[in-house]
C-alpha cells in the first residue's frame, strides 16, 4: 500500500450492531437538531436589551472589549485628495434638527465634571486651529462616501478649554439642543486625531441639514454616531444615552 | 452480515453539521444587513436583469426593517462560523484527511470526466476511494471561499484596523460585494451539493451521519 490511501478501513458489524450504531447516530442527529433549534429560539425570543436579545447585547459588548484590548484607537483612517470628494453629500438622518437654528443665538454648552458648565459661541470655537479631513464615510447601512469636512480636533478644543479632567473620562456624550437626539463615544476614538468639531463642508459653511452650525465628525465611526447640530457635550465614566444603541444597534459602531 | 467502511470520522461529521445551521445563520443575517443597502443588480447594456433581490423574496424571509438585528445575529456567529471552521482545517491537517480532500496531479483532468459522467454522457466513472475529483475540488474550493468570506467580512467590519486586508479587497466596496459574491457562491455549492446527495442515494447520506457507509457486493470487488 502507498501512502495515499486508496481504500478506506473496512470494519465488521453484525447486523445487530450495524442497526444499534445506526439508531444511536441517527437520534444524537436529530437530538443536536433539536438542541441547535432552541439556542435559536431562545436567542430570538430573550428579553431586549436596549432593543436586541439579551444574549447577542451580551456578545457585541464582549466584541467591544476585546476589540478594545487588542486595537490600536490611535490608527488613522485613510484620508484622499479633495478632488476625491463628492459635491452632492448624502443627507441621511434629521432626528434632533427639528427647529430653526440661529448661529447668532447657538451655543455650545460644555458640562465639566466639576459641575460647571462652559458656553460657547461659534467665535470661540472657529478661532482653534481648523484641521480638514477628506475620507470615506461610512454609514451604517452599508453605503459609504468619499466626503470633505473641515472643523477643530476634539482634542486641539478639549486642550484649549482646559477638559484635562475630562480628558480622563471614559466617555463623551453629546446631545442635539433640543436633545431628541443623543450619543454616546469612547474616549480613544473621541480623542482621536481626526475626530474633529465640524463646521465646514466642501470648504464652505456646513448646510443646516448637515448639522449647521457645528457637528461631530469621527472617521472612526459609523454615520449614526456623527451627531448633526451638537447642543450640548459631556463626560461620563458609564455609557451615556445613545439613540440608536437604544434601537438594538451595537453601542461602539466603530472601525 | 454487513461488510462497511469507516467513512467519515467523528470530527469531520460534527464540524459539517454545526457549520450547516451556523452558515445558514450568516447567510439570513446577512441578507438582513444586505437590504439596507440593496444596489446589486446584474445589468446587460444598461437593461435591468436582475435584483438582488426582488421585494417578494424579502416579503417572504421577513427581511425588511432588520437592519439591527442581522448586525447583531452576524457578529455573534461570526465566531462559531471561524472557530469551527478552523478546527475542521486544524482536524484535516492533523488527522491525514487532508490526503483524501485536496485535489492532487490527477484530479483536475479526472474532475472533468467526472462531470461528463453525471451528466450521463459518459458511462464509467474515474476510480476514487472517498472523494471523486470534482468533490475534492469542490470541498477544497468552499473552505477557500470561507477564508475569503473571513477576509472580506473582516474589510467590512473594520475597515480602519485591518485596511491592509481593506485594500488587498481592493477598497471598502469591493470588499462588499466580494463578501456577498461569496455568499452566491455557498448557495449555488449548497444547490448542487443537495442535488448531488440526493442523487447519490441513502447510503452515502447516512454515512455522514453513522460515520460507516455499506460496501455492496459488486462495489466490494472495485475497491479491493
Amino acid at each position: 500500500m502507498n501512502k495515499l490511501p486508496d481504500t478506506l478501513p473496512e470494519q465488521s458489524f453484525n447486523k445487530r450492531q450495524w442497526q444499534q450504531r445506526t439508531v444511536l447516530s441517527f437520534v444524537i442527529f436529530i437530538l443536536a437538531g433539536a438542541v441547535a433549534w432552541t439556542i435559536f429560539h431562545r436567542i430570538k425570543t430573550a428579553p431586549a436589551d436596549n432593543g436586541t436579545p439579551k444574549p447577542l447585547r451580551s456578545v457585541l459588548n464582549s466584541n467591544e472589549a476585546i476589540f478594545s484590548a487588542v486595537f490600536d484607537s490611535n490608527r488613522r483612517v485613510k484620508e484622499y485628495p479633495v478632488s476625491a470628494a463628492v459635491k452632492k453629500v448624502r443627507v441621511n438622518g434629521l432626528e434632533g434638527m427639528e427647529d430653526a437654528v440661529d448661529e447668532a443665538t447657538w451655543r455650545l454648552h460644555v458640562v465639566k465634571v466639576n459641575g460647571d458648565t462652559l458656553s460657547l459661541s461659534m467665535a470661540d470655537i472657529k478661532k482653534l486651529p481648523k484641521k480638514d479631513i477628506v475620507f470615506d464615510f461610512k454609514c451604517i447601512e452599508g453605503w459609504s462616501q468619499i466626503t470633505h469636512w473641515g472643523g477643530v480636533p476634539l482634542r486641539t478644543f478639549m486642550q484649549a478649554y482646559g477638559l484635562n479632567l475630562e480628558r480622563t473620562m471614559n466617555y463623551v456624550g453629546l446631545q442635539t439642543p433640543n436633545k431628541k437626539y443623543y450619543v454616546g463615544i469612547d474616549m480613544p476614538s473621541a480623542v482621536q486625531e481626526q475626530t474633529i468639531l465640524c463646521y465646514e463642508m466642501n470648504g464652505a459653511s456646513l448646510p443646516v441639514d448637515q448639522g449647521f452650525p457645528l457637528r461631530l465628525i469621527i472617521p472612526v465611526k459609523y454615520g449614526i454616531k456623527h451627531l448633526k447640530r451638537i447642543g450640548t457635550m459631556y463626560f461620563s465614566n458609564s455609557k451615556p444615552p445613545d439613540y440608536w444603541a437604544e434601537r438594538g444597534y451595537d453601542y461602539y459602531a466603530g472601525h | 452480515m454487513p461488510t462497511v467502511v469507516k467513512k467519515h470520522p467523528l470530527a469531520i461529521r460534527w464540524f459539517h453539521w454545526l457549520n450547516f445551521p451556523i452558515l445558514l445563520c450568516m447567510i439570513w443575517s446577512g441578507l438582513l444587513i444586505y437590504w439596507a443597502n440593496d444596489v446589486y443588480r446584474i445589468r446587460v447594456g444598461g437593461k435591468e436583469l436582475f435584483h438582488f433581490f426582488p421585494k417578494g423574496v424579502y416579503k417572504a424571509l421577513n427581511v425588511p426593517y432588520h437592519l439591527a438585528e442581522g448586525m447583531n445575529w452576524h457578529f455573534a456567529f461570526m465566531w462559531l462560523f471561524f472557530v469551527n471552521g478552523l478546527l475542521y482545517v486544524t482536524f484535516t491537517v492533523v488527522s491525514g484527511q487532508w490526503r483524501l480532500l485536496l485535489p492532487n496531479r490527477r484530479s483536475f483532468r479526472e474532475a472533468w470526466q467526472v462531470v461528463l459522467h453525471d451528466l450521463h454522457i459518459k458511462r464509467t466513472e474515474p476510480q476514487f476511494a472517498k472523494y471523486n475529483a470534482a468533490q475534492r475540488i469542490a470541498y477544497t474550493a468552499v473552505v477557500v471561499m470561507g477564508i475569503g468570506s473571513l477576509i472580506t467580512g473582516l474589510s467590512i467590519y473594520k475597515p480602519v484596523q485591518f485596511q491592509v486586508l481593506t485594500s488587498l479587497c481592493g477598497g471598502y466596496e469591493a470588499a462588499r460585494l466580494e463578501h456577498f459574491l461569496l455568499t452566491l457562491g455557498y448557495v449555488l455549492f449548497f444547490l448542487i451539493h443537495i442535488a448531488q446527495v440526493i442523487k447519490t442515494g441513502w447510503n452515502n447520506f447516512q454515512a455522514m451521519i453513522t460515520g460507516l457507509e455499506v460496501i455492496k457486493p459488486t462495489t466490494n470487488e472495485q475497491t479491493s
